[in-house]
């Protein structure tokens, strides 16, 4: 069990890399508390594989240190790193059963053998494959392989942290969510650091005590799912999680009000800097229908079960807005009303208006 | 009420004409052969088993047998390991895939005839070069053309030479297809080089591995061309292999029946043996 802290981590997989542009990762600085389930949140292509096998030890970074407990272990190979990590696609020893399978890494590691069979037999009631011990773990289903491949991880009990990379891709969907739960139920009985990578929001914020959501290398916020939903630090972060995602319009801050399609938008709080482009940001959870307001051109409604989804037009600007009550008809002219604690002004990106103080 | 569609067979039928023109019906011509006596003139004589029996039990066929298979057996020991070790040590990524690959591919694209003339004049005491190597430089006693050590150790390093590549490059196949995640699991589980190979490469090369040993075996023991243009079955009977010996009878005596008779035995040890290997090495996945 470790604190895990990433000092100044940047990594090129180029040779010698000219500007930020060549790196795959930029400039991370983090630190994730002993025993916490961290979610590494981000589509394809963001780095945060990358950020996986660097703190695994498979990489190892072009600049900075990985700390675990303050003993820097940048330098040290995986299996002197005391991690775990399950890949994407399940990694099975096929000539093994799954028992031989679970004590391979103890016996590589020279424990006794009394030790190996408590242990595993621990790890395989954990797990619910104790009635599988003695089949060959080759003809297992992905769901029962991926569980197999976690639990080489969780076996061994000197394990600093045990990282997920996508490991649900290749489960069914049905089973998908028993194998979260059990993931969960997991970190809570071995209380080890799990650092889960996914592109699926869902996932990360079921799973995860707090997410790192990161976009082309960089990390644009860390926080709970609260946090994430309710106050995005960057429009990527608005726009990747929410379904739909935060409407990001274009706009003019004047003071602590905005100007969007030429209505006055009332905002959280004052805007601060001033240059750059700016984009009024607020969810579609935010936004109501009224007797005054802004008015809109209702193009489409999609009922999507819980809620419906309205599509609308503000002069060039398409919004949406999520009701739960019967929605407008399309075609119809509406007024859209914005909840002023909930509309944000981003600069370039990034939030521009302070919050107000509650 | 049989519902069944049989119009499928219609399919099958241009294969099973090719196959019969091919393969059954000169099959069926040494089955014929087999059991009949001919002194020329289209005349035959029923003759049994008579020839199945005969071969049988000659002191020639079985010394021949015994060298094919002591011929095979080598084969298989140096070139199934050795292909394994090549294979192992072949890069994975990069510039020297391609050099290596078109390296390994050129001694399979080479005909068998030639193959033998080139090791025969490699080979050859004053005349070839590791022939003079050997004996004039290196002072080793060295002469294929005599000794049937020499002879033996020719043939069998010359279809090294010519046959290893074929099961490096189904390994090399296998190797590839291994995905990255393997080797990361294992180094996270603290597994040593050996057990990398046993537990992963191996078990991911085994179907192309069972597949090169099938074809290494079928193709050294019915190995013809090469040992017969090298040796020529020589010195004395030393290097004479079951089908050097067959061709002997059947076209050198003209022996039609003994030769047919020696034929289906011929292959019915291979069609056996070919059995053996596959059910050994798939029994694993039946279970």
């Amino acid at each position: 069990m470790a604190q895990i802290k990433l000092s100044n981590l940047r990594h090129s997989y180029m040779p010698s890399p000219q500007g930020p542009q060549d790196y795959a990762l930029k400039e991370i600085d983090v630190t994730w508390r002993d025993g916490g389930a961290y979610a590494l949140l981000g589509p394809s292509g963001c780095g945060k594989s990358t950020l996986l096998n660097i703190i695994s030890g498979l990489l190892t970074p072009s600049e900075g240190q990985i700390l675990f407990d303050d003993r820097d272990v940048t330098a040290l190979p995986p299996d002197q790193r005391n991690i775990a990590q399950v890949f994407q696609f399940p990694v099975i020893y096929d000539t093994m059963t799954v028992g031989e399978n679970l004590a391979f890494p103890l016996k590589n590691r020279g424990v006794d053998p009394a030790t190996i069979k408590r242990r595993v037999d621990e790890i395989a009631e954990m797990l619910d494959v104790t009635d599988m011990l003695n089949t060959r773990a080759s003809g297992l289903s992905p769901d029962n392989k991926q569980k197999i491949s976690m639990g080489r991880g969780l076996v061994r009990d000197d394990v600093n942290a045990v990282m997920f990379d996508e490991p649900l891709t290749v489960i069914d969907p049905h089973l998908k969510w028993k194998l979260r739960s059990k993931l969960k139920e997991l970190h809570q009985r071995v209380k080890a650091t799990m650092i889960y990578v996914t592109h699926d929001q869902t996932e990360a914020l079921t799973f995860a005590d707090e997410v790192v959501v990161m976009q082309e290398g960089e990390v644009v916020q860390i926080g709970t799912p609260v946090e994430l939903f309710e106050r995005p630090q960057h429009t990527f972060v608005g726009h990747f999680i929410g379904s739909p995602g935060m409407n990001v319009l274009p706009c003019e801050a004047r003071g602590d009000r905005a100007l969007f399609e030429g209505h006055e938008v009332a905002l959280e709080g004052p805007v601060a800097g001033s240059g750059g482009r700016t984009d009024l940001g607020i969810r579609p959870e935010y936004v109501g229908f009224g007797p005054e307001g802004i008015p809109a051109h209702v193009t489409k409604v999609a009922d999507i079960g819980r809620h419906y989804v309205v599509s609308a037009m503000v002069g060039a600007s398409p919004v949406k807005a999520v009701t739960e009550h019967a929605p407008p008809e399309p075609g119809s002219q509406v007024f859209l009303q914005f909840k002023p604690e909930q509309t944000r002004v981003y600069r370039d990106g990034w939030i521009a208006t302070e919050e107000r103080a509650r | 009420m049989r519902t069944e569609n049989q119009k499928a067979w219609f399919f099958v039928l241009p294969v099973l004409a090719l196959v019969a023109f091919n393969a059954l019906v000169p099959m069926m011509t040494v089955v014929n052969y087999s059991v009949q006596e001919t002194f020329g003139n289209n005349q035959f004589f029923w003759e049994g088993l008579g020839w199945f029996e005969q071969i049988l039990r000659s002191d020639r066929f079985q010394a021949a047998l015994g060298r094919q298979f002591l011929f095979t057996a080598l084969i298989l020991m140096i070139e199934v390991p050795l292909g394994i070790i090549v294979a192992l040590s072949m890069p994975r990524k990069g510039f020297w895939v391609p050099v290596c690959l078109v390296l390994m591919a050129l001694p399979m694209l080479i005909p068998w005839n030639v193959v033998g003339s080139m090791w025969n004049i490699f080979t050859l005491p004053k005349i070839g070069l590791l022939g003079y190597f050997l004996n004039d430089v290196l002072g080793i006693n060295y002469d294929m053309t005599q000794q049937p050590l020499s002879a033996w150790i020719t043939i069998v390093v010359m279809d090294v030479w010519h046959w290893t590549s074929l099961v490096v490059l189904l390994c090399y196949a296998g190797l590839v297809s291994i995905p990255d995640a393997y080797y990361q699991a294992a180094k996270i589980d603290g597994a040593s080089p050996w057990s990398v190979f046993r537990y992963i490469q191996l078990p991911k090369m085994k179907t192309v591995l069972t597949i090169a040993v099938l074809l290494r075996f079928m193709d050294s023991f019915n190995i013809y061309t090469e040992p017969f243009v090298l040796t020529g079955g020589g010195p004395g009977n030393s290097t004479t292999l079951l089908s050097i010996d067959l061709v002997k009878i059947a076209l050198g005596q003209f022996d039609l029946g003994p030769a047919a008779a020696m034929s289906l035995i011929y292959f019915a040890i291979t069609l056996l043996v070919s059995w053996v290997f596959y059910t050994l090495m798939t029994k694993d996945d039946a279970q």
